[in-house]
């Protein structure tokens, strides 16, 4: 017992001296950051950068001859296209007749693709009946059908309303129906709670909660009518950018063409923009 | 107003969760539900709510329901439930659209019970500009306005910090001396319970059965003065249900 606390006692005074001899130099050591990365600021500059260095490349390219005109016309000669198509008057006859069909192809389609999916959402025979006709259809290619809906609805503007409308029925009754199931169900409950009406259940929670998704839904679809406007114009179109750029196709006009394309490109960037903007004022709600 | 329970027993896919139930609440009274986790407190309180059916039993109110009373029975939620989209106003205006009340005394009645809440000054915001103590203050101010007759609250200072919590509680207590309303208030927190509980219910681990109701006879204005005693009572509550609480975890790391 002597001996042991003797010995620890040794070892505190040892280490005392220890610490009085040689007086530590505490190095300060600073910690390094680790936490980085992973984040995603905004450019706003670089965007309009690539796409000028992109047409830059391509222009240089067409100009020395490293790109063959064959292959791919400069863009200025795309640019020229379009110019003599504004000029003949025909860019306006175009642009109309494809953003009609569009328009009400799509107006149509998505308005009607929101009640299916609320009643989808709503009612449990809604639910068995129409959502396994929705999943056996949309994975058909509406181009495919596009000869049926010349029969049905006629070669004129019926039958390219008609393939814009279903292209952008389902994606929206999709998106509807998800955005229903994924209504914070506390808030129905809360709602009846409060002895609210079902239709104002519907119309004041379900409606709203269920709004993020039916526009994601409708981003979707505003695309799949671009997409689908070019196959709509197939067949017996005069006008329309889709008729266009399918008559440039045709004849090897690949200026006409990249003017048309572009075109369509352009106007998928403006309804972008516009739902992004349908968006911000309508989900100012979310956090 | 009064609500009675008689032999209310519930179940979920032939698993029992509540069995046996039987109580009234008196009017004027704050009954406390406490009990462990997954005893089935909030599923009776929805029961007593009608937003569940039970199984067997029946709840039933008696005595005269006060005539301004627009929603007899109603509830307070953990999450609050507050429609994002909405204000403050336009939360409360909520329900009270439904009913054929004018404008003008729905103006009225909004005012009065921000007024009460102390957020008259947070009228126009929207719920994901408040702190969890205001949007709770929000959904008590919903909860006044349609002057209920019976307070359900459903855990509603679980989903805040400890010092929220204190504020509210005080705040809730200074409302039920004002109001007088009659409550039923679910809460794991025994501290909760023995502060606003003119009687505390100690329901079991599942299936929930009543294993004590505690009366705690101090007046609730007068409890801050007697924290040895709450203190007490607190512990004799926690003496019966740790037990029940650690059977209760054990269970439902290997429930499914």
């Amino acid at each position: 017992m002597q001996t042991k606390k003797s010995k620890q006692l040794k070892l505190f005074e040892n280490l005392a001296k220890k610490s009085l001899r040689e007086p530590e130099v505490q190095v300060k050591r600073p910690i390094r950051f680790r936490g980085g990365g992973f984040v995603i600021k905004p450019m706003p500059w670089v965007p309009p950068l690539v796409f000028t260095a992109l047409i830059a490349f391509w222009e240089v390219g067409s100009r020395s001859g490293f790109i063959s005109n064959l292959v791919l016309p400069a863009p200025s000669e795309a640019a020229q296209a379009f110019i003599d198509l504004a000029h003949s008057g025909l860019l306006i006859k175009h642009v109309k007749a494809s953003l009609y069909r569009l328009v009400v192809g799509w107006t149509i389609g998505s308005l009607l693709g929101v009640t299916f999916g609320m009643l989808i959402g709503l009612f449990s025979i809604a639910r068995a009946s129409l959502f396994p006709l929705v999943s056996a259809i949309f994975p058909i290619p509406k181009i495919a059908l596009l000869p049926l809906f010349v029969i049905w609805f006629g070669i004129g503007e019926g039958s390219k309303i008609a393939t814009i409308l279903f292209g952008s029925f389902f994606p929206v009754v999709i998106a509807s129906y998800g955005g229903v199931q994924n209504v914070d169900r506390n808030l129905i409950r809360m709602g009846q709670s409060f002895n609210l009406s079902w239709f104002s259940i519907v119309r004041k929670i379900i409606l709203p909660g269920a709004l993020p998704a039916i526009l994601s839904g409708f981003r979707i679809s505003a695309s799949i009518a671009i997409i689908l406007l070019v196959a709509a114009e197939m067949i017996g179109a005069e006008y329309g950018i889709g008729a266009y750029v399918l008559t440039a196709g045709s004849l090897f006009a690949t200026d006409q063409l990249i003017a048309g394309v572009a075109m369509l490109s352009i106007l998928g960037l403006i309804v972008s923009w516009l739902i992004g903007k349908a968006e911000k004022a309508l989900l100012r709600w979310r956090s | 107003m009064e609500l009675h329970l008689n032999n209310i027993g519930h179940k979920y896919n032939n698993l029992d969760v509540l069995k046996e139930i039987s109580f009234s609440i008196r009017q004027g009274e704050i009954a406390c539900i406490i009990g462990p986790s997954g005893c089935g407190k909030s599923t009776l309180l929805r029961i007593m709510g009608g937003l569940e059916t039970a199984t067997c039993g029946d709840v039933y109110i008696s005595g005269e329901i006060p005539s301004n009373t627009i929603n007899p029975l109603t509830f307070v939620f953990q999450d609050f439930a507050l429609l994002p989209w909405r204000s403050v106003e336009a939360n409360i205006s909520l329900v009270l659209e439904d009913h054929p009340i004018p404008t003008v005394q729905r103006k009225e009645i909004i005012d009065s019970v921000l007024a009460r809440t102390k957020l008259s000054d947070f009228k126009k915001a929207l719920p994901k500009q408040l702190s969890g103590g205001m949007k709770q203050r929000v959904a008590i101010a919903r909860a006044l306005a349609v002057n209920p007759a019976f307070m359900l609250l459903d855990e509603p200072l679980s989903a805040l910090d400890s010092q929220t919590r204190e504020l509210l509680m005080s705040d809730l207590i200074d409302l039920w001396q004002r109001e007088n309303f009659t409550a039923c208030y679910v809460t794991h927190n025994l501290n909760e319970a023995v502060r606003l509980g003119h009687k505390i219910i100690v329901l079991s681990r599942r299936p929930g059965t009543i294993r004590r109701i505690v009366e705690i006879p101090i007046p609730l204005e007068e409890r801050h003065n007697h924290l040895a005693e709450l203190e007490y009572s607190q512990q004799v509550l926690w003496n019966l249900m740790r037990d029940e609480a650690l059977a209760a975890d054990r269970e439902l790391s290997n429930a499914d």
